[in-house]
């Protein structure tokens, strides 16, 4: 008891020093999620930051990608805020982000520097003029295909102009023939579904800004997905597996186990790191459908909150990070698209010819995205009126526990629902 | 004691058939053992494996690495394959590089000749290899030193916080008769049912409103309350006969005294328990530590170790070594402590 | 030998500190004690316990409660529109309740059913496997300690950690199916099967907190007199009959502490099932609680006032269990 006295001490007076304990510089603190190797990078430029700027220190907080869409905005609401934030749901915040015009050296330069549809997207209305945050990342889904095994198989590869059909078919053969088990691996993603939906004519969001889910591009990619699940050409636990992780999936084609694989621009980093030598993999942005050939746009920005004690340091650290050399480093570092639009000639980081390949291909499937693409991914409840209902739902139906027809109906509900929680 | 209780099962339980019962228990146990600590030799196994190694399938059980050789005029270290030659021999080469289905192999002591080889007929030198690799990568990113601090500063302080307000209460609650002793047993008993998880909105406000959010403090006052404890420590000391309560009053012993020195030292038993269990709750919080740290320089190690689910990807390979080393000291506790806790809460756990 | 035992432990030195602490202690609250009397001391004793106690559970649980009959999403209170029994009107609406596809709220039903599969299967599982592994490990056997650590062992670890195993062992890719592969039969499909999902969810449950029920029922084993069975045995009574004659009926205060704790956790189950399946496949392994925090915070709209609605319905139900319980508990006489 003595002992634990005396560590009962000790640690009541380390707790109070790490309280107290503060020195004269400003901290800023971002939290993050990582899928790669973004954070290693951003935590490099901010090294670089903090020699320049030695009246602050930036600290990143990482956190789990779901705590992001669970317990941060809670937090949030509560008042309890870090500094900056990464976020894909940034419309789901909006009202909480600080504005950063009066902080910036340049407000109007660092306007130009990234697309409108963006930075609308942080703003609260069609009033609102304010500049809350970067955009870190553009994505856009598409599908990826494993070469080495089109080319064992003596299967030609299909081209982009080719529909789902063609590639699933002509996958399957090269499945066959190579006696890999899978065509095809599915990320497990409302997202990923959309723009296959979309490419065959689906449009969800209407001008009152309602969904409606019952759409014939819908119903199509659905019984797709159904198809590829029933004949086993798919593995069956991205979608009915364990644990709300897609990362099954790309290990799948990472693997070798799978001869094409749908995700999105975001993959490459992965793919350059731990393919390697593997095998010969090419990215082939979006089969194309009845009315378009689009992916699904998305992207990650970093926000300044509102709730900060210190908006001129956070203003320094953004001028900083929207500078085009530093924002081409992060982007070149991180194999990521940029959400810049006026960045330097730069050359991505990476001695993989697929990977250099993957990202102009992807870069390519920026201009042929469908309105309808834009007009889902920038509304305000995309993530909980569908692209988490979706991917529920669709597993359900998937699952054999709902029909189609009773899945579309729950996912109306709850896009209802989540549009209009009074109602 | 122990021997006159052994004797006498063995007696009444074995007479008839020993010998088959005795198999049949052994069996069981050895069945079980392998279930309770197979799974969890696997995941150590699975943790010194590389990425490539962890997706394989089938799995091998033990980790393997590719041999690497030095070859003249190859700036890196090629690695090593036996090669079945047309003429049906096998040779061990090295990969320089690889086009398509096509391998360029040299030949380790001939490096000049460049012999080209379809990759269908190439099998990797193997050797079996642990490898520190994610262990290395994994405490990088994974502040382990830092998390293990804070998990241990919030489970020890927490248990030692939970074991004197408890046994406080459990002691007003079982040794004293005073209007509303019986409501408040009650509500606590009550709450026992209601998961924390159901109310987090609500006690994340209170957090705030106290200023208590981002805080160790915050991760701990919330949680020593528990109604579990002063219903173990209470249905122990109504064991303890009054007498010996009053005998103490008679000898001018204040009530603290009384609770100190006499209640609390008899109720050792039951305190180690409540202690047991306490550090394991703790220990293993999960949702709690989420909701109230954003704050990374406070993160328990349960919530390092969530941090590593990203949005588009698990990094399995990091989160497997970084699984060993939370689960690592409480095991080191355990091997040390077993008998100690596992006897305490057979014979005391549940009076 | 008591008393060479309490002269040995006042002559450690945490006895002397202990008793200096208890002196000055004594010597600051004594006052205390002269002012409100011997009998209010109870106050102060209760006093933390159920303030803490007050604040950061009873509170929110009340503020839970208003929950309930509000909507939209905003996190304030004061700030949510009251809507009086809405919320359980949309948990009731169902044209058959029998089907959870004929609900407005189906994941409340199917959780519902879930739960009450899970419960049943569960306790009765966790039951019978520790009275199994007591009953073992109560024989005379070699390296008893060892073994009962062995059990014990998986209930140190965390949620977390025992689904990341399991997931680790089961995924399709895993090492059981590649054991089975290696053996030449099929992959089975562990966790993407609704039925075997289920399975492997009561499984590891059962899995990582047997040890401990195990070693109550020990301890409740060891206390059976000796007597008893030295008279059954003078009867002649068999194995068999020894253990349904005496054993289980003198094991039943015990068995009963076994059932009510771990059916209360069986209801409560969640961190391990939300990192082992998150519900799947489908809505397979979906649990009440799950429901509870997927409604308020993952991607349902962060309806809070549903899910507290439903906390509620689930607060009452326990509570009628617990009554019930409690009743069954005094007619066996178990102090509860």
């Amino acid at each position: 008891m003595r002992k634990m006295a005396f560590v009962l001490v000790l640690m009541l007076a380390l707790i109070s020093t790490g309280a107290f304990a503060q020195d004269d510089s400003v901290t800023l603190r971002i939290t993050w999620y990582d899928d790669g190797n973004e954070g290693e990078v951003l935590r490099g430029l901010l090294d670089q930051f903090e020699a320049n700027n030695p009246d602050i220190t930036v600290e990143l907080d990482i956190v789990a990608y779901n705590v992001i869409l669970e317990q941060i905005p809670q937090q949030v609401q509560a008042g309890e805020s870090p500094d900056l934030l990464r976020l894909t749901n940034y419309l789901g915040l909006r009202g909480y982000y600080l504005d950063l015009t009066p902080y910036l050296s340049e407000p109007a330069t660092f306007e130009d520097y990234f697309p409108e549809g963006v930075l609308n997207a942080f703003r609260v209305d069609a009033e609102d003029e304010g500049l809350y945050g970067l955009p870190l990342q553009t994505t856009v889904s598409g599908l990826y295909a494993n070469a080495t095994l089109f080319e064992q198989a003596g299967v030609e590869l299909p081209t982009v102009e080719d529909g789902w059909d063609v590639w699933i078919e002509a996958a399957t053969a090269a499945a066959e023939a190579t006696e890999t088990p899978y065509a095809i691996a599915f990320d497990r993603a409302g997202h990923r579904f959309v723009g296959p939906a979309i490419s065959e004519g689906a449009s969800f969001v209407n001008e009152d800004g309602s969904m409606t889910i019952d759409q014939p591009g819908f119903r199509v990619m659905a019984e797709r997905l159904k198809a590829w699940h029933d004949s086993g050409i798919t593995p069956v636990e991205v979608w009915l597996g364990a644990g709300g992780s897609y990362a099954a999936a790309a290990d799948y084609f990472i693997n070798g186990q799978a001869v094409l694989y749908m995700a999105g621009s975001w993959q490459i980093n992965n793919f350059a790191t731990n393919i390697g030598e593997n095998f010969d993999w090419v990215a082939i942005g979006n089969p194309a459908g009845e009315e378009a050939a689009s992916g699904m746009p998305g992207g990650a920005a970093l926000l300044a909150m509102a709730a900060t004690e210190h908006p001129e340091e956070v203003g320094r650290l953004m001028d900083f990070l929207a500078t085009p050399e530093i924002y081409a480093e992060f982007t070149a570092q991180t194999l990521f698209l940029p959400g810049h639009l006026e960045l330097p000639e730069f050359e991505y980081v990476t001695d993989n010819d697929d990977a250099r390949a993957a990202l102009e291909v992807f870069a390519a499937e920026v201009p042929k995205l469908a309105d309808a693409a834009y007009a889902l991914n920038f509304h305000p409840k995309f993530f909980d009126a569908f692209n988490i209902p979706t991917r529920e739902r669709l597993t359900q139906y998937l699952a054999g526990e709902l029909t189609l027809d009773e899945a579309i109906e729950r996912i109306q509900q709850d896009a209802d629902t989540a549009i209009n929680p009074e109602a | 004691m122990l021997t006159t209780v052994r004797d006498f099962f063995t007696r009444t339980r074995g007479v008839n058939s020993p010998d088959r019962m005795d198999v049949l228990t052994y069996a069981y146990l050895i069945i079980g053992t392998l279930v309770m600590f197979g799974p969890v030799l696997w995941l150590i196994l699975s943790s010194f494996k590389d990425i490539n190694e962890i997706t394989r399938f089938p799995p091998r059980l033990l980790p393997y690495r590719q041999q690497t050789v030095e070859v003249m005029g190859y700036d890196e270290p090629l690695p090593v394959f036996n090669v079945t030659m047309e003429d049906g021999s096998v040779r061990t080469l090295a990969r320089a590089r690889r086009v398509g289905i096509e391998a360029q192999m040299v030949d380790p002591a001939a490096p000049e000749e460049i012999i080209r080889v379809n990759i269908n007929t190439m099998t990797p030198v193997e050797a079996v290899f642990f490898s520190f690799d994610n262990y290395m990568r994994g405490v990088e990113r994974f502040d382990f030193v830092r998390y293990f601090w804070n998990t241990l500063v919030v489970t020890v302080v927490a248990t030692i916080l939970t074991l004197f307000v408890n046994s406080m209460a459990a002691f007003a609650l079982s040794k004293y008769k005073f209007p509303g002793s019986n409501a408040i047993f009650l509500t606590m008993i009550a709450t026992l049912l209601v998961p924390l998880s159901v109310i987090l909105v609500p006690l994340l406000l209170v957090i705030t409103q106290i200023g208590w959010f981002n805080s160790l403090i915050g991760l701990i006052i919330p949680t020593i309350a528990t109604p579990t404890g002063v219903f173990l420590l209470r249905q122990y000391m109504l064991t303890i006969p009054d007498e010996l309560l009053e005998s103490a009053r008679l000898d001018g012993a204040s009530e603290w005294r009384i609770y100190l020195q006499v209640i609390l030292p008899l109720a050792r038993p039951a305190l180690a328990v409540l202690a047991i269990f306490s550090v394991m709750w703790r220990w293993n919080d999960f949702l709690w530590p989420l909701v109230v740290l954003q704050n990374s320089d406070f993160f328990t190690l349960q919530v390092g170790l969530n941090s590593f689910r990203g949005e588009l990807q698990t990094q399995w390979d990091l989160v497997l070594a970084m699984t060993v080393l939370t689960a690592l000291p409480v095991t080191i506790v355990f091997a040390f402590l077993q008998k100690y806790i596992t006897t305490g809460i057979a014979t005391t756990g549940m009076k | 030998m008591e008393s060479k035992q309490r002269l040995k432990i006042h002559h450690t030195p945490f006895e002397t500190v202990y008793n200096a602490v208890v002196d000055a202690l004594d010597f600051v609250l004594r006052p205390l004690q002269k002012r409100i009397g011997q009998r209010n001391m109870a106050y102060v004793f209760v006093l933390p316990n159920v303030a803490i106690f007050v604040i950061f559970v009873l509170f929110p649980m009340l503020m839970n409660f208003y929950y309930a009959f509000t909507g939209g999403s905003n996190i304030f209170p004061d700030q949510r529109p009251f809507v009086g029994l809405q919320n359980f009107e949309t948990i009731f609406s169902c044209t058959d309740y029998t089907n959870p596809n004929t609900c407005r709220e189906d994941l409340f039903w199917k959780a519902a059913f879930n739960t009450f599969g899970f419960v049943v299967f569960q306790v009765g599982g966790m039951v019978v496997i520790s009275l199994i592994t007591a009953l073992a490990l109560n024989r005379k056997i070699r390296a008893r300690a060892f073994f009962r650590s062995v059990f014990f062992y998986p209930v140190l670890l965390s949620p977390v950690v025992v689904a990341l195993i399991w997931r680790w062992v089961l995924q399709n890719d895993g090492l059981m199916n590649g054991v089975l592969v290696g053996l030449g039969a099929d992959r089975v499909p562990f966790l993407t099967n609704p039925d075997w999902a289920r399975f492997w969810v009561i499984f590891i449950s059962v899995w990582s907190q047997m040890g401990f029920y195990t070693l109550i029922l020990l301890a409740g084993l060891q206390s059976i007199p000796h007597e008893l069975y030295e008279a059954g045995e003078i009867d002649g009574a068999n194995p068999w009959q020894t253990f349904w004659g005496i054993t289980l009926p003198l094991l039943m205060p015990t068995m009963l502490v076994v059932l009510v704790l771990s059916l209360i956790r069986a209801v409560q189950v969640f961190d391990q099932v939300y990192a082992f399946t998150n519900g799947g496949p489908g809505t397979a392994t979906t649990y009440m609680i799950q429901y509870i925090y997927l409604t308020a915070f993952a991607g349902r709209g962060n309806q809070y006032g549903l899910a507290a609605a439903a906390s509620v319905i689930l607060a009452v139900v326990l509570l009628v269990f617990t009554l019930l319980q409690l009743r069954a508990g005094r007619q066996s006489e178990l102090s509860v």
